[in-house]
């Protein structure tokens, strides 16, 4: 198994009143609200915390990005990804992902993470997503060509990491000159990618198609076994058998040494999905074009107001769903077992604290994790047969399929 | 004008330009006039379009990608459509066509305008987009909502319950969706404008009029201003108690204003 921590990095050190009475608090809440005292002193726990990570005993970190929001301090995740490059030995560096779409150059993407590639000496995992509907508003890219600018940026990184400079690329959303940058992933043939998502089916089948990993985000549990269904059957159909060793799975997972502190804590989860501050106003998560087009009729009704988030659920159904896991070790374990048993992934990311968790819980959390959860969660994945990509050795891409045994002489 | 206009008989065909089908609309007989819709696309039939096809032969085409039109995944910008109903024209045999176009319409009108400005007999432009304000910008779709986003453009908010009635349906909102996202595939950056068009508006040697509604809270009234001031033969009229809508707020001046000037010598 490959057991990887995550955090949102959450700036909830604003004035929360005002985000209740904005409503919304992704893109448009104002940043005159915003404290870069208090947000240097978060950023610096949280590198406290990823410290504690690796000590404890987990394979790797996850990071992500988003912007305009307190939900999520990364504005870049390569920033925080060349941090823990040079700052840890160990833990592989997770990035679900670079927002592909919104990079107007994505050669000088491929760059970066060969940087952090070779800084890290080969533990790069290069995650790529979409971008939430917000962000493309956020950083002011054509929401229309979402999806198209995705594939053929991944297109782009992946033949830049892998095929000698220098060449020409003439695209329909990106054009360059010369592709020859003086950096190459230490990895070969390149960095592992995932792809983690929520819904589109799109993006499961194009994951599959590429033999990338797809890591779903907090699923319920039913849900996430159709996305196994119909990730085996693309992956059948181009010619492999899909398996732990393609499936990651988000946890929200806070740990604590009571039950009662545990479930108050984990209440924070729902912070970032609306209940206490809000998101993004429907219309910004939401813009023409950026969603998938079956699910038309119902983001357009979210859009006005007329159903709830077709993505979102209440506290009490998530802790039921087991889409937020919350308690000490003890009560945990068995829920997580669970999870593994129905879904069977290899990768599972702890999602551990949100919102206002306090930094000495935030920690209690990680060294909970790492000394009691994870090595029962290690036990059954061995039980259970979950080898990781890593330890199945299982090919970076469908370009590169497993070496054939050399023919009996 | 009566509410009621059964007088005039419409027909509709699908047409094809650049290898796309378009949906058409026509009613009317004597001189052409081509008018061009907003961005939230257009209801089938307006009292402003009957009173125009009591006139003239009236041309009323959805805009490729938008309502009944295929969506040409090539097209990149409004100047694309413009190119388009030149082609139209041509293929329609409609010479010396009065161009009436309504905000984003409006923009592909005089963008046409610029293109051929000989043959052209008229240019009407309602509340166009295309000039970017030198005050306050044009309103951005993306941040509102698709129903918020059609009411800013009423003054009076009843005027809006009239024609898409106050909760207006879910097929009515996913085409809102359709169009808008036609609008971002071709006029996302910059927004609704082109920082081009002004300095090509010098030629436009032909009589112009530029509405706009007294109340415009889409396109500011100094786009208007700007447009009269770059078309050498242009006058700019106001039209009180109308927002960006003007067709559909205030269509009986609106119409009398149009033909009055479509029709002169």
């Amino acid at each position: 198994m490959h057991l990887m921590y995550f955090t949102e990095q959450p700036m909830s050190a604003y004035p929360a009143d005002e985000g209740k009475k904005f409503g919304a608090t992704a893109l448009m809440f104002s940043n005159r609200h915003y404290d870069p005292v208090e947000g240097s002193r978060l950023y610096n726990e949280y590198i406290e915390h990823y410290k504690l990570v690796e000590e404890v005993g987990f394979d790797g970190i996850m990071l992500n990005e988003h912007h305009n929001a307190p939900f999520c301090m990364q504005a870049k995740c390569n920033v925080f990804a060349s941090i823990l490059a040079a700052i840890t030995q160990r833990v592989k560096i997770v990035l679900l992902g670079n927002p592909l779409p919104l990079a107007d150059n994505p050669v000088r993407l491929a760059e970066e993470l060969a940087m952090i590639d070779m800084v890290s000496r080969g533990r790069l995992v290069s995650g790529f997503v979409r971008g939430g509907g917000q962000e493309q508003l956020a950083t002011g890219v054509n929401p229309a060509y979402n999806r198209e600018r995705f594939e053929e940026a991944h297109d782009l990184v992946v033949k830049a990491w892998t095929q000698p400079g220098p060449f020409r690329h003439e695209g329909t959303h990106y054009q360059h000159r010369v592709v020859n940058p003086w950096a190459v992933p230490l990895q070969k043939p390149h960095p592992r990618v995932w792809i983690p998502g929520v819904l589109s089916k799109e993006t499961v089948i194009w994951a599959a198609r590429q033999r990338y990993p797809y890591i779903a985000l907090s699923t319920a549990i039913d849900a996430t076994k159709k996305i196994w269904e119909h990730y085996d059957s693309v992956a059948a159909e181009v010619g492999f058998q899909g398996g732990p060793e393609y499936r990651g799975y988000l946890q929200r997972c806070h740990v604590a040494e009571t039950e009662e502190k545990a479930m108050a804590n984990a209440r924070q989860f729902m912070w970032m999905q609306g209940e206490f501050t809000g998101l993004a106003h429907p219309v910004w998560s939401t813009p023409s074009g950026y969603f998938s087009p079956s699910y038309r009729s119902a983001f357009v009704e979210f859009a006005v107001g007329r159903r709830s988030n077709p993505r979102g659920s209440a506290f009490e159904e998530q802790i039921a769903s087991q889409q937020i896991i919350a308690g000490t070790p003890k009560t945990v374990i068995p829920k997580l077992r669970r999870l593994l048993e129905e879904t069977r992934p290899s990768i599972v990311g702890f999602w551990a604290s949100d919102g206002f968790v306090s930094d000495a819980d935030a920690r209690t959390s990680i060294r909970l994790l790492g000394h009691e959860v994870l090595p029962a969660v290690r036990e059954m994945g061995k039980e259970l047969g979950l080898l990781s990509p890593f330890e199945a050795e299982s090919p970076v891409s469908i370009k590169y399929p497993p070496a054939t045994a050399p023919a009996a002489a | 004008m009566s509410a009621i206009a059964t007088d005039v008989a419409w027909t509709a065909e699908e047409v094809r330009v650049a290898g796309m089908k378009l949906h058409l609309r026509r009613a009317g007989a004597g001189q052409p006039l081509l008018v061009l819709h907003h961005d939230v696309g257009s209801p089938d039939r307006l009292p402003f379009y009957d009173a125009l096809a009591r006139r003239f032969t009236v041309y009323v085409p959805s805009h490729p990608g938008y309502d009944r039109s295929e969506r040409p995944e090539w097209m990149r910008s409004a100047r694309d459509i413009a190119v388009c109903y030149q082609w139209l024209l041509g293929d329609l045999g409609a010479a010396n066509p009065a161009l009436v176009g309504l905000g984003f319409g409006g923009w592909i009108a005089a963008e046409m305008a610029t293109m051929a400005p000989r043959g052209l007999r008229r240019l009407v432009l309602v509340g166009a987009a295309g000039i970017k304000p030198r005050q306050g910008d044009i309103l951005d779709q993306a941040l509102v909502s698709y129903i918020d986003y059609v009411r800013h453009g009423f003054s009076d908010s009843a005027a809006f319950d009239r024609i898409y009635g106050a909760e207006p349906t879910t097929a009515q909102l996913e085409q809102w969706d359709l169009n808008r996202e036609m609008s971002f595939r071709i006029a996302w950056k910059p927004y609704m404008y082109s920082p081009t068009l002004p300095h090509l508006l010098g030629g436009v040697k032909v009589p112009a009029l530029v509405v706009w509604g007294r109340n415009d809270r889409v396109v500011p009234l100094d786009a208007g201003e700007q447009y009269a001031k770059a078309l050498p033969q242009a006058r700019l009229a106001i039209v009180e108690g109308a927002g960006h809508f003007v067709e559909m707020e205030q269509p009986d001046e609106l119409a009398k204003l149009v033909v009055d000037f479509c029709a002169g010598a």
